[in-house]
């Protein structure tokens, strides 16, 4: 029997010769195909004597395996190639744009009125509300603003009729509250803040017809004037994440609290005007059936669209009105 | 209000400076708003006498002065001033001086030399225009600085008085109030009666007693009324905003700035008879002061002779009986009127007077008489002549109760502990008048003081003058309690956030509207309408957010903006029959391409079903969508929203007619619904999962096209078949196959059982069973 040994380096150079798998089979019918080289040996195997065949049989078996080996080496490496080719083929510019759907956002009072109910929220402050449409009671009488006093003069209200007015203020939600909490047999401690629109008749730069404000109340029977600083001063720390901001009160008057205070705040080494507030006046509690003897309270108003425009940096208060979307989507 | 700090500082000697002055009186609630020096800092000028004037040799409008500066020798000076003559005593600013903007050097004028500069009272930084040099009064000193001479080391406050410190409206008041903070003293030179030096006198009769509670009167005749204002008084007026107008009617302006006490003169020859202090008859006329004319109602208190009313009380005086140059006697008017019958009454008569505004707020009953004696004294001074009798007609006056002062409430309200011997000695420096006991005081506060009624009046002086910057920042300790978390109400916020997430910006917008939105756009004929809009386009109160959000759009399409998905929350405002309700909607409008431009998705309009998706997701599970019309919208593309069957807004298409309007060249669509009716939830309840498989099967059916898809999907809900677990569109066809008018609906069916593995024979039924009641309920028909 003729050594086949040279088989294998042949085979080796043709299945190395075959690009694709397609040639790679032809290549291998040459070898191990039904009418193969190998093949055709093992057929030729029984024409050889016993003694002599396993010895031959042996030989060719070792032959064909090297050929195999050669075989699935090479269909390896041509898959490899193949596949490598693809992934090349699939590369993409990951940096291209990503499919985008268009970017919404809120409005950046709304931002602001965000973070204050948040934060009041985590010392206990419920959310109240009231109309916006006003009765001339709530806004004023109730909260010790007789007809005819001065005060009314200071607040450019806009009117509905003779009864009726838009809120120039926050401020009637508390007595709206507090009636109702003490008809649902709620008693004090009452924390409330209760943020919303605003309206008076003024319009310029630093004046908008419509503004927010955020009011605040705390009912309890020992709440002091200094724990209205206290809170006060905890908010706004918290609000604009910066611990080195103090409070500054300055007395005021508001006919709904006595002491009362316009409320500054300390803002790159100047003092800035954010709100007033004061200790919840007996007429008050009064109107409402409350024991000024027995409970206290402060109550506070904030200027929401101040409180956004420090925050932000925002330069203009106009800005929050006229709703251009350059502006608007800058606060994602 | 506004006053001169040295005028001030006469009255009281502190040692602050005056930022340190400004900063006190601010801390103590009388808030300076501005300080203003009375002349910009500038330094070397004088007062110079011109002694000749002679004209500059090479230029027409320039004269050589000698001046007289009190050196050894004149000045020679060029001067362009028209009004420089010899004889002229003005400011000079020497060599060396520095003006704002100007250093005065020796220089050569057109060939002359040039010792300094004469100045107008422009030059100096004391007014903003001048015509020529400031002209002096004869008695100047030649040589005397000209900041002393003119007292120009003063500055302008300006206060912003809160309305219950009336007190402080005037210059005295002030005083008081900087001795009770900084503990200076205050003095006053002492008022004294001016005794009758002739026998005339006026009859007063004060028929409404409780408005006029104290009225003096008196003549003064002889006097000379045109005699000048001395110039201290004129500076004292002009440097509190007012002008000076006339010797008689300054002296009156200057006893009400500086004891805060309106006075009033009448020229006594023009009044008829006595002075009777009364109520208006209605419809009464009266001339005004400043040529007003106007007629008067019964609540209107007037001050009347016998021809009819002559003055308003307390806001301006008549007319036909002031003073004026040719004035010889006077009849001159101190009174207290309460501020309840002045309070309102000028601003319904569109005026705003210095007495009305200190009437309404508060005026020291204790002092009208004081102040009257005062006047009279100054105009005698300044115009001569005799003064009569004072008719003095009193009746009850306001009485100032006693207010208790417990040292447990101040320190509970302050939450700072407290000394009873620092606050005896506060109540001292206010002036109160007081009884101290162990605890507790009795206050009586002075008859200038309209505000300490109550115990907390007291508290919020002691407070004041404590200094609320001493009042620490102390952080409550109170009980813990959480707070209720309602799971069935979705927090609006929530809300906003889905139509963020959809792409939608927030936006606000005011909640009054232009009218022609209301009555066009909403078909609403009767909003709620304002008395006194800001603006006409603002008039009325909105029923719906659209108009705003239109109008936001088109903003930003003027703006280059293409696209824009726009939404609100907000208010919106309808009449009933006792008053007026709001709800709060939330409104969108989506505008342009579906997706924002670009490189990798098909740039094709929104449309209706977009929309439809972005609501789905806000108003959550059991809304429903029923055709419908509204003005505003395409009548073929709108729908009303329902939830559990009740309305709860509205989605479509706007209107072609309204695209136009806007000039939109896309579509636009719109939706608005109720809040509150969205924020309701409903808690999830566990439903047993199955282990086994589902079965999907899907089938076509044909049936007529006006039937609304929802209605079949309603009824398949309802009829609740058994294995059904969930029915989908996936496909909707017409044209070539199916039947003209008809639709060809291709429904997958999900089926499911927890108990055991369906069979085909399980959904055949099943299918069998979906396909029997559309066709029952719609007739529909199995597709081939």
């Amino acid at each position: 029997m003729a050594d086949l040994t040279h088989l294998i380096s042949e085979a080796q150079a043709d299945f190395a010769n075959s690009a694709t798998m397609n040639e790679l089979e032809v290549a291998k019918a040459k070898y191990l195909g039904k009418t193969g080289l190998l093949t055709d040996a093992l057929k030729g195997l029984g024409k050889l004597s016993n003694e002599e065949r396993p010895a031959a049989g042996a030989a060719i078996n070792v032959v064909k395996q090297g050929v195999e080996t050669a075989l699935t080496a090479r269909r390896e490496a041509i898959l490899n190639a193949e596949q490598a080719k693809q992934l090349a083929q699939e590369s993409i510019d990951v940096t291209l744009p990503a499919r985008a759907q268009s970017q919404g956002g809120l409005h950046p009072v709304t931002l602001t009125l965000k973070r204050v109910e948040e934060l009041f929220h985590s010392i206990g402050f419920e959310v109240a509300t009231g109309p916006e449409i006003e009765t001339d009671f709530y806004n004023f009488t109730a909260l010790n603003i007789p007809e005819d006093h001065p005060a009314r003069a200071m607040h450019d209200t806009f009117y509905i009729d003779e009864a009726n007015v838009l809120r120039t203020h926050t401020s009637p939600v508390q007595i709206r509250y507090l009636e109702n909490a003490l008809k649902t047999n709620k008693t004090p401690p009452l924390k409330i803040i209760a943020p919303g629109r605003v309206y008076r008749v003024d319009s310029d730069a630093t004046h908008s017809p419509m503004f927010h404000q955020v009011e605040g109340l705390w009912v309890d029977e020992d709440i002091s004037f200094a724990n209205l600083k206290g809170v006060v001063q905890d908010f706004l720390q918290k609000f604009f994440e910066r611990d080195d901001l103090t409070v500054r009160f300055r007395p005021s008057f508001f006919p709904f609290t006595e002491p009362s205070a316009e409320m500054d705040m300390s803002w790159n080494g100047g003092w800035l005007e954010i709100g007033g507030c004061g200790m919840v006046h007996p007429e008050v509690f009064k109107h409402v059936n409350l024991d000024s003897e027995k409970y206290r309270g402060f109550a506070f108003g904030l200027g929401v669209e101040r409180l956004t425009m420090l925050r932000y940096g925002v330069n203009d208060l106009r800005h929050f009105f006229n709703n251009d979307l350059r502006f608007l989507s800058q606060f994602k | 209000m506004q006053f001169s700090e040295n005028w001030l500082r006469s009255l009281v000697n502190t040692d602050l400076d005056s930022q340190a002055l400004s900063h006190a009186l601010t801390m103590a609630g009388l808030e300076v708003e501005e300080m203003q020096p009375v002349a910009a800092p500038f330094s070397r000028v004088v007062v110079a006498k011109i002694l000749s004037a002679e004209k500059h040799p090479d230029a027409d409008r320039l004269q050589v002065c000698k001046v007289d500066v009190g050196l050894a020798e004149p000045l020679q000076i060029v001067c362009g001033a028209p009004n420089a003559r010899a004889g002229l005593l003005a400011p000079c600013a020497m060599v060396g001086a520095e003006l704002p903007g100007i250093s005065i050097k020796q220089a050569k004028v057109r060939g002359v030399e040039s010792f300094g500069m004469m100045c107008s009272s422009k030059e100096l930084g004391i007014s903003a225009e001048a015509t020529g040099l400031l002209e002096l009064d004869s008695n100047a000193v030649v040589g005397q600085s000209i900041r002393e001479h003119l007292d120009l080391d003063d500055n302008l406050l300006t206060l912003k008085l809160t309305p219950n410190r009336s007190d402080c409206l005037s210059l005295v008041g002030i005083a008081r109030d900087v001795a009770a903070i900084t503990g200076a003293k205050a003095s006053f030179a002492a008022i004294t009666a001016i005794p009758a030096t002739m026998k005339a006198t006026k009859n007063v009769v004060v028929s409404e007693s409780a408005s006029c509670p104290s009225y003096s009167g008196r003549l003064v005749s002889g006097v000379n009324a045109k005699a000048s204002t001395p110039a201290w008084m004129v500076k004292r007026i002009e440097r509190s905003g007012l002008r000076s107008i006339s010797a008689l009617v300054d002296v009156t302006n200057y006893v009400l700035l500086e004891l805060g006490q309106p006075m009033h003169a009448f020229d006594a020859n023009k009044l008829k008879g006595d002075i009777s202090v009364r109520f208006a008859k209605a419809n009464e006329p009266l001339s005004l002061l400043n040529e007003q004319v106007v007629e008067l109602k019964a609540d209107d208190l007037v001050i009347a002779d016998g021809s009819g009313a002559v003055a308003l009380a307390g806001i301006m005086g008549g007319k036909p009986t002031s003073v004026d140059d040719a004035t010889t006697d006077i009849f001159l008017e101190s009174a207290f009127f309460a501020p309840s019958i002045i309070a309102g009454k000028a601003r319904r008569l569109g005026l705003s007077t210095d007495s009305s505004y200190r009437f309404e707020r508060g005026v020291d009953f204790g002092n009208t008489r004081n102040a009257l004696e005062y006047a009279t004294k100054l105009i005698l001074e300044i115009c001569g002549g005799q003064a009569g009798e004072v008719t003095q007609v009193t009746g009850t006056l306001p009485v100032r109760h006693s207010v208790k002062l417990r040292m447990s409430r101040l320190v509970s309200v302050l939450g700072i502990p407290f000394e009873q011997t620092k606050v005896a000695q506060l109540l001292k420096q206010l002036g109160f008048s007081f009884i101290e006991e162990d605890g507790e005081f009795t206050v009586t506060p002075p008859s200038y003081r309209f505000d300490i009624n109550i115990e907390e009046d007291l508290i919020e002086e002691i407070a004041r003058l404590h200094g609320y910057d001493h009042i620490p920042a102390t952080p409550p300790v109170a009980s813990l309690q959480m707070l209720p978390a309602p799971e069935v109400r979705l927090h609006q916020n929530k809300l906003r956030d889905s139509l963020v997430a959809e792409g939608y910006q927030e936006v606000v917008n005011y909640s009054f509207v232009d009218e022609s939105w209301e009555r066009d756009l909403l078909g609403n004929a009767n909003p709620i309408k304002l008395q006194n809009p800001i603006a006409s386009n603002l008039s009325v109160m909105r029923t719906s957010l659209w108009g705003g959000l239109l109008d936001t759009l088109t903003y930003n399409l003027n703006r280059k903006q293409d696209r824009a998905f726009l939404f609100e929350v907000g208010a919106v405002y309808f009449p009933k029959v006792d008053g007026f309700e709001e709800n709060t909607r939330i409104a969108g409008l989506a505008y342009g391409s579906a997706k924002p431009e670009q490189w990798s998705a098909e740039n094709s309009d929104v449309d209706f079903f977009d929309i439809k998706a972005h609501l789905d997701n806000l108003a959550g599970s059991n809304v429903s969508y029923q055709k419908d019309e509204h003005v505003a919208l395409h009548p073929g593309q709108t729908a009303r929203i329902l939830k559990d069957g009740k309305a709860i807004g509205w989605i479509g298409k706007l209107h072609p007619k309204w695209q136009q309007h806007y000039s939109l060249s896309r579509n636009a669509y719109l939706f608005e619904l109720d809040l509150e009716a969205i924020s309701k939830r409903q808690i999830a309840t566990y439903q047993e999962v199955s282990k086994l498989l589902p079965v999907r099967r899907d089938l076509a059916v044909v049936l007529d096209e006006n039937i609304a898809v929802e209605k079949v999907f309603s009824a398949i809900k309802k009829a609740n078949l058994a294995l059904v677990h969930d029915v989908a569109l996936f496909d909707l066809y017409q044209g070539q196959g199916i039947p003209e008018n008809k639709k060809s609906l291709a429904l997958s069916v999900l089926m499911h059982d927890t108990q055991k593995t369906l069979t085909d024979n399980d959904a055949d039924t099943t299918i069998a069973n979906l396909l029997q009641l559309l066709q029952n309920d719609f007739g529909a028909v199995l597709r081939n």
